[in-house]
């Protein structure tokens, strides 16, 4: 005892324990899936602080928007979120119907949940394999990567692009599911739950990776709420929180799927919940296709729907249209929209303000991952460096859209 | 507990701040009010402690730029979300642009944060009381706030681009 004691006197506290490293962990690292910069201060090798930098890949997107008609703007949307390309089109095209008072027809709304549901599941794919490969499993994310390669020739069946979809119209979709893609879907949804339930086989229940994940970067609901989460991130930590069931778009009032919520909000129940909602959404696309309704595609909406190029040719009023709507001269009434779907990482928002000109006059993107990624220093405060790695990739961080 | 209604909702606001707020619509069916910013921490305290309203969740917020109209440029535009309720609110200040600051949000939500930066970063809009008012997506060296309208996005001095063609 008073050996211990003289010892203290002669190491101070702030001789030894005070000694910090600081790591540059990113812009370009090879686990970050992205460009991230963290400025870690690590005592060993646990976290003391974080300072995440962003913005490596802005390109002014809200800014552009402001000099782009309503058409012009899908690609834009295409490269937030580029897993899931898709949702963020859909998104977009039902805050223009929302506010030119559009309506779209049932099938168009069915084929919409389908194309949606199908970017949700490619979207939780990457994140829960990469999350695989970050704690050491290679495998699963090859397993499943043949998998999302099925849903990008889907994809390519129903508009033609695989990543940057640009897909869909004002007032619905740009061509009807063609018998070749819905061949595709049908075979999809026969093949992928064998695949699904190997990929669950091999992680739900694996020691190794319980250990490395199970409370690893745990947030409480108010936490999460407070930082403005949403989405499985959001759900992980108990909140059943889902645009889909809030705020019912595009049909999904007709479908019948559940909400999974974690309990803790830690990597587990992160990676346990994208899982379940991968399953959920196969429910969602199967019941879609048993009920696929008969009808047009997209709204008899002439002025806003570009007409068929054959029509363009023969046609007066088609070519008129034609014309109108390529200029962006359409009819757009003064207002100010919010519209907002789940995206694979949560809200996905779109604030439109309309002065009745051919662009925007401002639109702003709620990007779920923006909202979310600044709680990340208070999540890896504490943990060790290979746990910061596992947080980041387990919030599914998707740099497009980080930084719009 | 009473459903909370958009019509309930105004009935309230209406009731609990009287003057403070004006210019009550509800375009699209979100309730729209506009407050000053003398006003805009302790109405959105009000909201977010009240046992019935409970707005605890801010969706989104950003800026705005309206050059046009004298004194009153410059904007910040909250969402909020009463998940309990599942209603929606959006509440607007608007400042002259000589002196852009208002009262940060960050003591109330986390998530004021980030948002507060990148008003900051692109229309120049000083949060007073915020813990890290810097830039966050453009150059710390930037000194212009690209999202204010006098910046346009293509060189002015193109000719072969005509604005009553080509839009603004």
């Amino acid at each position: 005892m008073e050996l211990a004691k003289q010892n203290s006197q002669i190491v101070t506290p702030d001789s030894y324990m005070q000694e910090l490293t600081t790591l540059n962990l990113g812009p370009t690292h090879p686990a970050t899936h992205g460009i991230f910069q963290n400025i870690l201060q690590m005592d060993g090798e646990k976290i003391v602080s974080g300072v995440p930098t962003i913005g490596y890949i802005h390109r002014a997107f809200e800014k552009i928007a402001e000099r782009r008609n309503f058409y012009q703007i899908t690609p834009l949307t295409d490269r937030m979120n580029y897993c899931s390309s898709p949702i963020n089109n859909m998104g977009w095209w039902m805050t223009v119907e929302k506010l030119l008072g559009v309506t779209v027809p049932k099938r168009a709304e069915y084929i919409r949940v389908i194309v949606m549901e199908l970017a949700r599941i490619a979207d939780h794919l990457i994140c829960n394999s990469i999350l695989g490969v970050d704690t050491g499993a290679f495998t699963g994310f090859l397993y499943v990567f043949q998998e999302r390669e099925k849903i990008y020739e889907i994809y390519e069946e129903i508009c033609g692009a695989r990543l940057t979809t640009n897909m869909g119209r004002v007032g619905g979709m740009e061509r009807d599911l063609s018998p070749v893609a819905i061949q595709k879907i049908r075979d999809f949804l026969k093949n992928f739950p064998k695949v699904m339930t190997e990929f669950e086989t091999m992680f739900n229940r694996n020691r190794i990776f319980i250990d490395r994940v199970e409370n690893v970067g745990p947030i409480t609901a108010e936490r999460a709420l407070n930082y403005g989460f949403t989405g499985p991130n959001l759900r992980a930590a108990g909140v059943d929180y889902d645009v889909r069931v809030m705020n019912p778009y595009s049909s999904y009032q007709d479908f019948d799927f559940e909400i999974p919520v974690g309990t803790k909000g830690d990597t587990y129940d992160r990676f346990m919940v994208r899982n379940e909602e991968i399953w959920q959404s196969l429910r969602i696309i199967q019941q879609a296709m048993d009920n696929l309704p008969e009808g047009p595609f997209h709204a008899d909406a002439p002025e806003f729907y570009l007409p068929p190029k054959q029509e363009v040719y023969r046609n007066m009023e088609a070519l008129i249209y034609h014309f109108k709507i390529v200029m962006g001269e359409i009819d757009a009434p003064v207002g100010e929209v919010y519209h907002s779907v789940e995206g694979g990482n949560g809200e996905l928002g779109f604030y439109l303000v309309s002065d009745g000109g051919r662009t925007p006059y401002r639109l702003h993107f709620r990007r779920p991952c923006f909202i979310y990624y600044q709680a990340y220093p208070e999540m890896v405060v504490g943990t060790q460096l290979s746990d910061a790695i596992v947080i980041l990739s387990s919030m599914n961080v998707i740099a497009g859209e980080l930084d719009a | 507990m009473a459903e909370l209604t958009n019509e309930l909702l105004v009935q309230t606001l209406q009731e609990k701040f009287g003057d403070q707020l004006f210019d009550m619509h509800e375009p699209y069916g979100l309730v729209t009010v506009t407050t000053t910013r003398e006003n805009i921490i302790q109405i959105l305290q009000t909201l977010y402690d009240d046992a019935f309203l409970q707005f605890q969740f801010l969706t989104t917020m950003c800026g705005i730029h309206y050059p046009d109209s004298k004194g009153q440029e410059l904007g910040v535009v909250y969402h909020l979300h009463s998940l309990v309720h599942n209603v929606r609110l959006r509440i607007k200040i608007f400042f002259s642009e000589d002196d852009a600051v208002v009262p940060t949000a960050t003591n109330l939500y986390a998530t004021a944060n980030w948002m507060e930066r990148e008003t900051f970063d692109f229309y120049g809009i000083r949060f007073e009381g915020h813990p890290n008012l810097i830039r966050i997506l453009n150059v710390e060296e930037m000194e212009a706030f690209p999202m204010r309208k006098e910046f346009p996005l293509e060189d002015q001095t193109r000719e072969d681009k005509i604005n009553t063609f080509f839009g603004r």
